[in-house]
């Protein structure tokens, strides 16, 4: 997921051009007050016009008790925006709030349920809510980690090796798995240092991460080799796939590869290894159906 | 429709900075890098948009940067706001 | 001193024997920071000469004096690869009564062979010349004051000219050897202040360009090179300055290094980035018609397997022996690729001058495989278009282009679109790049061009490829 600040034009007409999987045009921190209603007119404007192709256009708004977030709601909403990303989210009720929002948006242009929600979870007291926050809407798609304002909630700073944002991930990737919804890992700003990029992705993605979240283009190349499956599991899991198939193809509830009997967690991995590889580009997907 | 003076848009390539005042029809002066091309188009936009919003009277100078009809679009809108004092979002 | 030829530049113009309505020379190794043009044309408008035709291999920005020169009769033509800047927007808005005619580097070599374009007079520019003549593009004793390195395109002239006038910043004892311009064909020496600024020689930054626009293309680019079946042990390759160009070195660096690949030579205007390669090992040769940035001109000082070679040797379509010939991948840049491949360096999408030909038509025509890399859409002006303002490199010359919204192969390639779909390399029909142009931007209205011709496109083989009208305001 690429952020694109909302006051930017040239940016936002040719984002999609580096491949993202998703863009999130930002209304909220990368604008100032006084450009907020420019903004706002600028990403409703991008959204109706731009063809953006296949990706998917997420928009950052102000939070709901300031004065834009209302506006930026109804904005993005006739604009036909795929999610909203909710800043700073704490608790279950503010997401039943945005929801109502939402829904009075999409009833006054007849287009009711197509809005999906992505939490940032941004402080401490949103961790200890995750789970709630993550299934308070059937429109919860995701829920993110913001790591700037949650490591200052916590009176900490942000180091390289990330100890102080363990929890918070743990937690966010526990929370979006039981909830059974996406889980979306913070930014790193240091566009000079790749190396240390690498390594915090390396970590999200072991941790369980769907994705990382970025300020550049050229941080994509990084985050596509980290979460692509390498050759050889790709291989692994077309067998596991394959031997599904065979499986289903018998009517039997068994499945089994070169004699041996394969786990349910082995499928479900297979399963995520292929749809990644499809995801990277790695592999058509009309080559797996 | 009471219009003041404002502005919106930056000089950045690819925008178009938009100044609105108070003027007896429209009148739309623009400065453009790619005025011979574009430059009719562009101010058939700004006038359409500003009919749009209901303003039928107003002197606009704009400084185009290679902006998209969507940048112009939303740069004259946010103009006009700020000159009228009228959003088109609800409160 | 016993040799005469050491003159003053009014002694040395007086000695050519030149008259009104006669041809003078100039070439461009100082670029941007070229102060023989100038100098020199402002002598012969103070000693009252008019009707001049003024053959340069280029003319850029800093060449605006001109414009007062030819409201003032003194300069009535021109011939040259490329016009910049203010001189460029007068002469399109109809300066000049004759029309100016463009050239390719190697055209305008094959010209002055052939005498199709006779010089009268040749202004030479060097950075050492020795009191006979001998002259080269490098310092020669601790007193230079400026470096160009190579002095390929002005080689021509030094040959064929009626008449050489060498001006130098540094006069060095003879003898001056090896040196690219021979005594022998040299009348005249004239010590001038400064020849010129080698700090505006760079084409472009030489640090890694960091807009991302420029890495997508670069990568797409490196990779058609890289698929192309071309990039075997031994390949040869010429690239262009713009950051994308650059770029696009760095990329295929990486993997010369992973393969274990070497390149036989790399041509052209040769750049630092190429320098390293080579100082690394992966290019075996520099052949260097232009030295596009200070270290490239440092590195043909010093350095024998980087070699100076004329712009007749570099890209004569006449000349079987020139370079081109045995260029294997040229990656070029463009201001308009048009459906059909046809490619415009020259004008504007505005109607307006600012660019030049360049080796573009001689690279492109002789190469194995030539790559054209370019943004689709350069704020809202569209590089993909129906039809190019402006006709320089015909298409068929043409191979590849790549632009960020997809890579499309020229159809009379189909074994190349074959090679690049099977590494996997998403291709997409240049009739749907100029179709998705227009999508996002609209359609422009037609250019208010006027009757007059104001430049005519030379091809390569002398023939009439194009030409220009003048814009109406």
């Amino acid at each position: 997921m690429m952020f694109v600040p909302g006051n930017n034009p040239g940016m936002m007409a040719d984002a999609h051009i580096y491949g993202p999987d998703s863009i999130m045009l930002d209304l909220e921190d990368s604008v100032t007050m006084a450009e907020k209603d420019a903004a706002r007119l600028l990403v409703y404007n991008a959204l109706k016009t731009i063809d953006y192709g296949d990706t998917e256009m997420v928009v950052r708004i102000n939070p709901l008790n300031t004065p834009y977030g209302r506006k930026d709601v109804e904005a993005v909403v006739k604009a036909g925006v795929d999610v909203i990303r909710m800043p700073k989210t704490e608790t279950a009720d503010e997401v039943r709030e945005l929801e109502a929002e939402i829904l009075k948006v999409e009833t006054e242009i007849g287009r009711v349920g197509e809005t999906r929600i992505m939490a940032a979870i941004e402080s401490a007291l949103g961790i200890v809510n995750a789970y709630e926050i993550a299934t308070a809407s059937k429109r919860m798609m995701g829920i993110a980690l913001g790591a700037e304002d949650y490591s200052a909630n916590l009176k900490t700073n942000r180091t390289p090796g990330g100890a102080e944002l363990l929890l918070a991930r743990e937690q966010i990737v526990v929370a979006a798995r039981a909830a059974g919804i996406a889980c979306f890992d913070t930014v790193y700003s240091n566009l000079d240092d790749m190396d240390t990029f690498r390594k915090e992705v390396e970590l999200i993605k072991t941790l369980g991460f769907d994705g990382k979240s970025i300020i550049n283009p050229r941080q994509i190349e990084v985050v596509n080799s980290v979460f692509t499956p390498t050759e050889k599991e790709i291989t692994k899991a077309r067998a596991v796939v394959a031997a599904i198939k065979e499986a289903q193809a018998k009517g039997s509830g068994v499945i089994s590869l070169n004699g041996k009997m394969v786990d349910r967690p082995v499928v479900l991995r297979a399963e995520r290894t292929i749809a990644l590889a499809v995801a990277a580009g790695v592999i058509d997907k009309e080559e797996v159906l | 429709m009471n219009v003041k003076n404002a502005v919106a848009g930056t000089l950045e390539s690819g925008d178009i900075m938009v100044n609105i005042g108070p003027g007896e029809g429209l009148q739309i002066e623009l400065q453009s890098s790619v005025a011979a091309q574009f430059g009719r188009q562009i101010k058939d936009l700004i006038a359409q948009t500003l009919e749009g919003l209901g303003i039928t009277d107003a002197h606009v100078e704009a400084i185009d940067k290679g902006a998209l009809d969507c940048t112009i679009r939303a740069r004259v809108t946010a103009a006009a706001v700020r000159a009228t004092g009228k959003d088109v979002w609800k409160d | 001193m016993r040799n005469s030829k050491v003159v003053t530049l009014e002694e040395a113009v007086r000695r050519s024997g030149l008259k009104d309505g006669m041809t003078i020379s100039f070439h461009h190794h100082f670029r941007g920071g070229d102060k023989v043009v100038n100098l020199v044309v402002d002598k012969l408008a103070e000693m009252g000469f008019k009707d001049l035709k003024l053959a340069a291999s280029s003319l850029s920005d800093v060449h605006k004096p001109l414009i007062e020169h030819i409201k003032n009769g003194v300069i009535t033509g021109i011939s040259t690869s490329g016009l910049r800047g203010e001189l460029a927007d007068a002469i399109s808005h109809g300066l000049l009564q004759e029309p100016v005619v463009f050239r390719s580097h190697g055209g305008r070599g094959s010209a002055i062979a052939s005498g199709e374009l006779k010089i009268d007079v040749a202004f030479l520019g060097a950075s050492a010349s020795d009191e006979l003549g001998n002259a080269c593009g490098v310092p020669r004793s601790e007193n230079g004051k400026s470096i160009c390195g190579s002095l390929g395109y002005a080689l021509p002239d030094a040959r064929y000219a009626k008449h050489v006038v060498v001006l130098t910043d540094d006069l060095v004892a003879y003898p001056n050897l090896p040196a690219g311009i021979r005594g022998a064909d040299v009348e005249s020496v004239v010590v001038v202040e400064s020849v010129g600024d080698s700090s505006k020689i760079s084409a472009g930054a030489i640090r890694d360009s960091k807009n991302p626009r420029d890495i997508l293309l670069a990568k797409q680019a490196a990779k058609v090179v890289i698929n192309s079946g071309y990039f075997q042990d031994g390949f040869s390759i010429q690239t262009g300055t713009g950051g994308a160009s650059l770029a696009v070195v760095k990329y295929i660096r990486e993997e010369m290094v992973r393969r274990g690949i070497k390149a036989s030579f790399a041509l052209g205007g040769i750049t630092a980035h190429m320098v390293k390669l080579h100082e690394e090992g992966l290019i075996g040769k520099l052949i260097d018609v232009q030295s596009f940035d200070k270290v490239a001109a440092q590195s043909i000082a010093t350095d024998p397997s980087h070699v100076e070679v004329s712009a007749v040797e570099y890209a004569s379509g006449q000349h079987t022996g020139s370079a081109t010939h045995a260029l294997d991948i040229v990656i070029l840049s463009a201001l308009e690729v048009d459906t059909d491949f046809n490619v415009n360096v020259l004008v504007g999408s505005d109607g307006i001058i600012r660019g030049a030909i360049g080796g573009h038509q001689d690279t492109a025509a002789d190469s194995a495989l030539s790559i054209i890399v370019c943004p689709l859409l350069r704020g809202r002006i569209p590089c993909v278009v129906p039809h190019v303002t402006t006709l320089i490199t015909p298409g068929k010359s043409v191979d590849v282009v790549v632009t960020e919204y997809g890579i499309a192969v020229n159809p009379g390639r189909p074994e190349i679109r074959e090679k690049l779909e099977k590494a996997g390399l998403k291709l997409v029909d240049i009739k749907d790049l100029a179709a998705k142009a227009t999508s996002i931007i609209g359609t422009p209205d037609p250019l208010p061009f006027g009757e007059k011709v104001v430049g005519v496109v030379m091809n390569r083989d002398g023939s009439v490829l194009d030409r220009i009208h003048c814009i109406k305001d």
